[in-house]
Parts: structure tokens; C-alpha cells; sequence
């Protein structure tokens, strides 16, 4: 069953286009990858299809409900969640805390359950198994820490707790894998593998081609905001029009 | 060689917010300061019972005390910094005279009726304003009073610039000081309690970084329309106070004074505790009092005295307080 699928989405930027109508979908349950080099519009169309940015052509559908013109918050409550490229926690909260705010918020509470808000009180407790599983040493100091003390990988790893809390059934991921070790990122994919057989839909927009390639089922690659090859992994990075568009072409 | 050593005093299993009390002795290096805020002010009206006019300042004291919590709840917990506490003053202050003096509401009832209009005019007054941030707030709300005094004045509605006399005064001297002293203090241990529930740590995230809250499924002008009404709520109650305690209502009550001095205030006691922006306007209000003895060399005087805290003492003296109450130093060998 698709998921969620945009519909010629074109967006510009005072006359430069970032977005040239791009189309996909996306099955449920399934980790689709969008690559691209520098400029290609890969977060621009994550910001539309979260509403961060309103984009002018277009539809966005989620499970065939028209999500196009919602503020962002929004969609975010009909589960549709994102992590940030640059890196957005609250800094002058500690790590637990951070994940305190989403299960405040009225998704998490209206789910409730374990991965849910729970009775008021509970907070502190849910926010602290979920970092748990996500990696934080559960008797360690590291969730007390305020979140401006934490090193990246940890930071990284609180905006992807930030989706789990919300009990999502799509995470966008805005290149969770940047500015991380190998050792780092071989610690995520355990996590997103763990996601999907869970049932989450994952989207990744992503750089780093060999660790996305072993979560990803489909990728679908940009260039100046079109969409130029879409399918298997492997399949899309042997077009031409890829290899081109990474590499140069060959013509001199 | 030596090196200074900091120390943890009082209690020792400590963190955020738990405590463990095991004596009296911790329970009144908990409570000690605490009690202490409430006794030196229940005892203020009666120590300066042979001086009235004193007792007054002590009222005007906690008036800004109450703006500048006002303040610094919106600056340092919600992010939103406002210049416009006049506005909140002015707005409660005008629907109070209105209502006590037009509409002949009882006093009792027109100062927190004056509070709750005062607040939801206030809120809806800022609403289309709230989604901007920083430095636009803050200049849009430094508006606010300006234009609602051209309105008033050019209108010359409510009394136009003799504004509205003939409103009932508060009963009693004693009573008049408890009313506001009370107030206060329920404000300030009530707003340190609600920035610390989930909600105020909903504000205090708004204040961070409000794309991920939006991310989160919360709506982030709805959280600040929240704060903006406590805000407001607290402000509003403060002009409608002094409306009473003046006895008349005027253009004087959109000033910049009631922006301003609060903002000092917290700036001097220290920003963020909520209690610093007690402390601060409890130095600042007597200082201006006794400075009045300079004349208009007053103000020199005062900004110096001002330069000289942010300079120097810029943490505040809340901080440096709490810092030297929790801790010691010592000289150790290395």
C-alpha cells in the first residue's frame, strides 16, 4: 500500500528552480532513499512535504489524504516526522528532557502506550527508555547532560529519538549519517533496520552512498531539482544520467 | 602551591529538582531563603508603619517586581522579549478605571475581572504578532503603548489626556500593602513551579529552537498565545492595582517607566530565576527613592550605579548569591 506520494512538486527560489515537478511514492514499510549531489533539492523537498516551505505546484498525499497546504505541525501530528540537517535540539535542556517535549505533545498523548506520553509524571521514565534503546547508556550520566554538552553522534542519535517518541509511521531522515563516524553509523543502521520491522516508513535523504545502500529498498536521485533515475540501489548508481550527474560526463 | 577549591554545601544527594532531607538543618537550608523572602515582606508594612509614604514605595516596589517576573518570564523562558510592559499596565490599568468608574463594578471585583479582560485584550492585541521572533517582537511590542496613547489621545476617548478620576481607592493602609505582597508572592512560587511542569518545558523549547517543536506536532503560536496571557495576566493585575492605588487612570500608565525599569531590574538581579527579577526591583525602586534627594542629578547617578552592575556583575546578583548560598571556596594544596 503506498504511503505517501508527492505529485509534481515544483518549488522555486526567486526564480531559480529547486524543484522541478518531482513525483514519487512510497510503500509502507519500506526504506527509500533519495541521493543526489550538492543543490539538488533533496532537503528543499523534504521541507515541502513536511510544510516547513510551501511549495507553488504540486500535492502531497498521505494514505490519499491531501496533506499539500497543512502547517507544519499539522502533518507532524498525523505522524509524518523529520529529523533536521543541522542538528536541532533544545540545548538548554538535558538530553531526557528533550525528548519530554514530543511526548507532551498531543500525538504522543492521544497514542499513549509505552512509546506514548503516558500519565504526567511518566514523561521522564518513557523519555528515558526510549533513549536507552537508541543508544544512550541508561546508567550513565549521558541523558542528564544538557544537549549543548553532547558530541555529535549523540545529538544525531536525540533527533532521530525526538521522531521515535512521536510514534511516527514516516520518518524523514535529513542526512542522519553526516559528520559521523563509520563506527557511529554502523550503530544507527541496527536502529533503522529495528524501525522498519516495526512497521515505520523510512525515507533518507543521504550522502553517503555504501551506508545508505545497506538499508535502503529504492532510491530515487536528483539533479537541479529533477528527479533523473529512481529503483534498486544498485541499478540506479549504474545510470548513466547518475554517474553523471556525480562524476561529470565523459565528453571532454 | 594553592588553588581554590568550590565546594558543595547543604545537602548532598542533589539533582535536578529531588532532594533527599534527612534533618532539620537541610530542611532549613532548603526552606531558609524562601522563608526568609515571605517574612521580610510580611513584615515590611509593619516595620514601616510610622513612615507612610515608605509603605507606598513598598507597594510601587512589588508593582514592578510583579512586571519584571512578567518579563522575564516571556524573555527567558519563552524567548519572546518584551518591551512593552507599559502596554500590559496601561491595558489593565484603563479597563479597570473603566469598569470601577464607568460601569461602577465594586473594587473587589473589578481588579481581577480588570486582570483576566486586561490579559485576553492584551493577547489578542499581540496575536497577529506572535509568530515573529527577537528583535521584531521586541520592536513591535516597544509600539504597542506608543500607539494606544496617540489613539486615546487623538480620539479623546476615555477621558482623552485627563484621563478617568473618581475611581474607588483600596481599603485600608495595611490592607493595601498585604493585597499586592500576597499576590506576588503567589505569582512567584506559582510561575517557578509552572516553568518547571511539562508545559513550561514546552516554552522553554519554544525558546530554543521553536522549528522543532513544530516538528514535534505542537503548535507553536498557540504555546506562545499561552505564555503571552500569563504574561499579560500578571501585568494587566499590576496596572489595575496601581489604577486603584492612584486613584485615577491616565495616559502616564503607557509609559516607558513601566517597560524600562523592569527590564533593568532583571538585568541587575539576574536573568532567568524569576526571583532575581524580585531582587532587582527591590534594589532599584528604594534607589531611585533615596536618590531623589540629588534632584534631576538622579538620573546620572542611577545609570551609573546601572553601568556599574552590568559591567561588573553582569551574571546578576542572583547568581552570584546562589552560587556563594550552594557553595564555598576553599584554598587546598596541590
Amino acid at each position: 500500500m503506498i504511503i505517501l506520494s508527492a505529485e509534481n512538486i515544483s518549488k522555486t527560489f526567486k526564480g531559480l528552480k529547486a524543484l522541478d515537478s518531482v513525483s514519487f511514492q512510497v510503500e509502507e514499510g519500506e526504506v527509500y532513499g533519495i541521493i543526489g549531489p550538492n543543490g539538488s533539492g533533496k532537503t528543499t523537498l523534504i521541507n515541502c512535504i513536511t510544510g516547513f516551505i510551501r511549495h507553488e505546484k504540486g500535492k502531497v498525499f498521505f494514505r490519499d489524504k491531501n496533506i499539500t497546504k497543512l502547517p507544519p505541525h499539522k502533518i507532524a501530528r498525523m505522524g509524518i516526522t523529520r529529523t533536521f540537517q543541522i542538528m536541532r535540539p533544545y540545548f538548554s535542556l538535558p538530553a531526557y528532557k528533550n525528548l519530554v517535549i514530543p511526548l507532551w505533545g498531543p500525538r504522543a498523548r492521544k497514542l499513549g502506550g509505552w512509546r506514548g506520553g503516558g500519565k504526567h509524571g511518566d514523561r521522564d521514565t518513557v523519555a528515558i527508555d526510549i533513549l536507552e534503546e537508541i543508544g544512550f547508556e541508561r546508567d550513565s550520566r549521558v541523558p542528564y547532560k544538557l544537549a549543548s554538552t553532547l558530541p555529535t553522534g549523540y545529538l544525531k542519535r536525540l533527533e532521530l529519538a525526538r521522531c521515535i517518541a512521536m510514534r511516527p509511521e514516516v520518518i524523514l531522515c535529513d542526512e542522519i549519517f553526516s559528520g559521523l563516524s563509520v563506527g557511529e553509523i554502523g550503530g544507527l543502521i541496527p536502529l533503522l533496520e529495528k524501525l522498519k520491522l516495526e512497521g515505520v516508513t523510512i525515507i533518507m535523504v543521504e550522502h553517503r552512498l555504501r551506508e545508505l545502500f545497506k538499508v535502503a529498498d529504492r532510491v530515487m536521485a536528483l539533479q537541479f531539482g529533477e528527479k533523473i533515475a529512481e529503483g534498486k540501489p544498485y541499478d540506479v548508481i549504474e545510470d548513466s544520467r547518475v554517474r553523471e550527474a556525480y562524476l561529470g560526463s565523459d565528453e571532454v | 602551591m594553592k588553588r581554590s577549591e568550590r565546594v558543595d554545601r547543604g545537602i548532598n544527594v542533589r539533582s535536578e529538582g529531588i532532594y533527599a532531607i534527612s534533618s532539620l538543618k537541610e530542611i532549613l537550608y532548603l526552606a531558609g531563603p524562601r522563608m526568609a523572602l515571605v517574612l521580610i515582606l510580611f513584615l515590611l508594612p509593619v516595620v514601616l508603619d510610622s513612615v507612610p509614604y515608605w509603605k507606598r514605595v513598598v507597594n510601587i516596589m512589588l508593582v514592578y517586581s510583579l512586571l519584571a517576573i512578567s518579563f522575564d518570564f516571556l524573555a527567558n523562558y519563552v524567548g519572546l522579549v518584551c518591551l512593552g510592559c507599559s502596554f500590559f499596565v496601561g491595558v489593565g490599568g484603563y479597563t479597570s478605571a473603566i469598569l470601577n468608574s464607568y460601569l461602577h463594578v465594586p473594587i473587589y471585583l473589578s481588579i481581577p475581572l480588570a486582570s483576566v479582560l486586561g490579559a485576553v485584550i492584551c493577547t489578542l492585541l499581540l496575536l497577529p504578532c506572535l509568530w515573529l521572533r527577537g528583535v521584531y517582537f521586541a520592536i513591535i511590542t516597544l509600539m504597542y503603548p506608543l500607539l494606544l496613547t496617540r489613539v486615546i489621545e487623538a480620539l479623546n476617548i476615555f477621558g482623552g489626556t485627563n484621563g478617568i478620576s473618581g475611581i474607588e481607592s483600596l481599603p485600608g493602609n495595611d490592607l493595601e500593602n498585604y493585597i499586592i505582597i500576597v499576590v506576588m508572592l503567589a505569582i512567584l512560587f506559582g510561575l517557578r513551579r509552572f516553568v518547571n511542569q511539562d508545559i513550561g518545558l514546552v516554552m522553554r523549547g519554544v525558546k530554543d529552537n521553536d522549528q522543532s517543536i513544530r516538528a514535534s506536532g505542537i503548535n507553536v503560536t498557540w504555546i506562545k498565545t499561552q505564555a503571552v496571557f500569563i504574561a499579560s495576566l500578571i501585568g494587566c493585575f499590576a496596572g489595575s492595582y496601581l489604577v486603584h492605588l492612584y486613584i485615577w487612570a491616565g495616559l502616564s500608565l503607557f509609559a516607558l517607566d513601566f517597560s524600562i525599569i523592569p527590564i533593568a531590574a532583571v538585568t541587575i538581579g539576574g536573568s532567568g530565576f524569576l526571583i532575581g527579577a524580585v531582587v532587582g526591583s527591590f534594589i532599584l525602586v528604594p534607589l531611585s527613592e533615596f536618590l531623589r534627594f540629588f534632584g534631576s542629578f538622579r538620573i546620572v547617578i542611577y545609570c551609573v550605579v546601572l553601568t556599574l552592575f552590568i559591567v561588573f556583575k553582569s551574571e546578576g546578583i542572583m547568581m552570584y548569591i546562589s552560587r556563594r548560598y550552594h557553595q564555598f571556596e576553599r584554598w587546598v594544596d596541590v
